[in-house]
């Protein structure tokens, strides 16, 4: 699957302080049926975003209309749990292009890595400051920029890390498997 | 030579490449499939144009997403039904060995996998579904991986990896009678927390760990990602060697005592440095049980919830969030709590040994009325080993009934799903907010804590029952 490319992005952001979000939460398993990769985005956290009659929890922040944007901003070890990838998926598919956090679980900063979502793990101070900025004003934007491996809320930057591997696949919009398989003859006399 | 981990040994020794400040290339040896993770990869590998690069080294069984009765009919569910299919079809297209459903050698991967003896010591080993670290019990790096990733090693048998930092965890000591793998595994999660070991690789090592099982070792193993640790492995010694001897796929003859002298290497060299060290007493454990909606947040079965004071501040919200969905309180006690399901089975406990856990103290007793308990083993052949061993007859005069292999209630993507409100007591792995249903309250336990519990009908200490 090649991925988007990522340069910069100012959005307004939506805020989920919330620690230890699993990937239960992200996509509960009910919805991994399909054998596709479209779609998921309709689940994104179903079971908080939905009463169990399928109406709209109006008290969950997706269903608030005061918040939008290209980013999501969570508590505290987001993305534990199970290795699906659907959740990624979910993430990537209802729109957001940026994961902020303190800390991320391994396997879903993988997945997300591998289908161009940017994990930006911030310092906890920052975070806070990032979720206070947006119950004063729910406008409140943030700036990503990935060549400079910085977040900006209200010109008030923190450097956030990433291996230059990675980086250079979102910046080119490269996958994984394209470079594996440009790897073939060395991987076949490894085998040797 | 400067002194090495067994983690360093065996993920170095596959190593392909490494990229300059990145990933490296890492030689995967065995990866298991299933039907929930894999299809996308054999659709993105056929837009690609691609064949399945090492066919003969992946193995698939569907297991995820399968019925735990009735299992000769056909799925009722079409969503679940195509899934299982497309499976099926990928695998005759690109001759990949497949345990279908009714296969004799069909269950739950991380089951299937160690009783063929597809795993042995030294493997890398990876699979879509993240209690792949299971399979470290062998000394194995065994590590959970998502779809793109399983694309990437049908497409090269390789995959793009950074190397993960290393963690040991001693257990000295011995486990009081009555106390499982599963309590020590808890345990160890309940001190380090949830995201506790996340960006490690861990080894277990103890005299409390030598002394499992190789069926315990793969509880313990299992349980690694439940603390954010991509795997976690314990080194292979007699009691390995003698499990994986003479199993169908292991090695043979001369390729046994060869293949025998390269894994006695395999264990930490003296004076090898981890990243991080925990040490802890086997005798402080106790049978756990969890009260929230993550592995973390367990405590010894007579152990009290926390109260506010005991809880750090700044986790207090999310604390409390987490004990209402759970409908407990601050500083509960968990002993007398009433129990509505029970479920044993999935890639944690759903084994022999922890059906027989559950007949030793079921045996001659009755299941609570009040108690719907579900029974799922691990594998076709943990099912025929039951009824062999008259396992099957001692729980149905006890009240209960084996159902059919798979993931079962582990992650409820089948019809096995505790009805909302309603508390749970559980041998499976993880407790998150309606992992077991939407609206279901899960407890993890060990299967004597579940057989306690399903006896009585509330959360009872197993070793009064002895």
């Amino acid at each position: 699957m090649p991925i988007d490319k990522f340069t910069v992005l100012e959005s307004s952001y939506v805020p989920l302080p919330i620690e230890n979000v699993d990937t239960d939460q992200i996509i509960p398993a009910r919805f991994l049926k399909a054998t596709s990769r479209e779609g998921f985005g309709e689940n994104l956290f179903r079971d908080w975003r939905f009463n169990p009659d399928g109406s709209a929890n109006e008290d969950f922040v997706l269903n608030d209309s005061k918040y939008s944007g290209q980013i999501l901003v969570a508590g505290k070890n987001f993305g534990s749990g199970s290795s699906r990838e659907h959740a990624a998926w979910a993430v990537h598919d209802y729109g957001f292009k940026v994961v902020v956090s303190s800390f991320f679980a391994d396997i879903f900063r993988n997945n997300a890595l591998n289908n161009g979502v940017l994990p930006v793990v911030v310092s906890p101070e920052f975070l806070s400051k990032v979720f206070a900025a947006v119950e004063a004003d729910n406008n409140q934007k943030l700036v990503v920029d990935l060549e400079e491996q910085s977040i900006s809320l209200n010109g008030e930057k923190e450097e956030f890390e990433i291996n230059p591997y990675k980086k250079n696949c979102l910046l080119n919009g490269f996958d994984d498997i394209d470079y594996l398989l440009d790897k073939k003859e060395n991987i076949e006399e490894f085998e040797k | 030579m400067e002194p090495k981990t067994l983690f360093d040994k065996v993920w170095d020794a596959h190593v392909v490449e490494k990229i300059d400040g990145g990933p490296s290339v890492l030689y995967i040896d065995k990866h298991l499939i299933h039907e929930v993770t894999s299809p996308q990869a054999f659709a993105g590998l056929e837009a690609r144009g691609l064949k399945v690069f090492r066919p003969e080294k992946t193995v698939a069984t569907p297991d995820h997403n399968i019925p735990t009765v009735n299992q000769h009919l056909k799925i009722e569910d079409d969503l679940s039904r195509n899934q299982v299919e497309t499976l099926t079809a990928n695998c005759k297209k690109n001759d990949i060995t497949l345990y279908g459903l009714n296969h004799p050698k069909n269950g739950i991967v991380h089951v299937v996998g160690p009783e063929l003896g597809h795993t042995q010591p030294g493997m890398t080993m990876v699979c879509g579904d993240s209690h792949t670290s299971t399979h470290g019990a062998f000394g194995a790096v065994a590590f959970g991986i998502g779809t793109s990733e399983v694309e990437m090693v049908l497409a090269t048998q390789c995959i793009l990896q950074p190397k993960p930092k290393k963690m040991r965890i001693t257990i000295n000591g011995e486990l009081q009678k009555g106390v499982t793998a599963k309590d020590l595994t808890l345990y160890v999660i309940a001190q380090l927390g949830t995201g506790g070991a996340t960006g490690y690789f861990v080894e277990y090592a103890g005299s409390a760990v030598r002394n499992l099982t190789m069926e315990g070792r793969m509880t313990v193993c299992n349980m690694s990602i439940e603390m954010g640790a991509r795997g976690g492995m314990i080194a292979p010694d007699e009691t390995t060697f003698e499990y994986v001897k003479g199993r169908e796929f292991a090695p043979k003859g001369e390729d046994w005592d060869k293949v025998l002298a390269k894994w006695k290497e395999l264990k930490t060299d003296e004076g090898a440095v981890f990243d991080k060290e925990y040490t802890f007493k086997a005798e402080d454990i106790e049978p756990m049980l969890t009260y929230g909606t993550n592995p973390g947040m367990g405590t010894g079965i007579s152990g009290n919830i926390p109260t506010a004071e005991e809880v750090e501040v700044s986790e207090l919200p999310t604390f409390k969030k987490s004990l209402e969905y759970m409908g407990f309180g601050l500083g509960d006690k968990l002993l007398g709590k009433k129990v509505d399901y029970v479920f044993v089975g999935s890639c944690t406990n759903g084994r022999i040994e922890d059906l027989r856990m559950l007949a030793s103290l079921v045996k001659g007793k009755r299941k609570a009325d009040s108690v719907t308990a579900w029974i799922v083993p691990g594998s076709k052949q943990v099912e025929k080993q039951a009824q062999e061993e008259g396992l099957v007859e001692i729980l149905e005069e006890a009240g209960f009934e084996l159902r059919q292999p798979g993931c079962s209630a582990c992650l409820a993507m089948n019809d096995d799903k505790v009805p909302a409100g309603k508390y749970s007591v559980s041998t499976s792995n993880r407790n998150f907010e309606g992992r077991q249903g939407p609206g279901s309250r899960t407890l993890l336990a060990s299967p004597l804590t579940a057989a306690a519990a399903a006896v009585t009908g509330v959360i009872t200490d197993p070793r009064e029952l002895f």
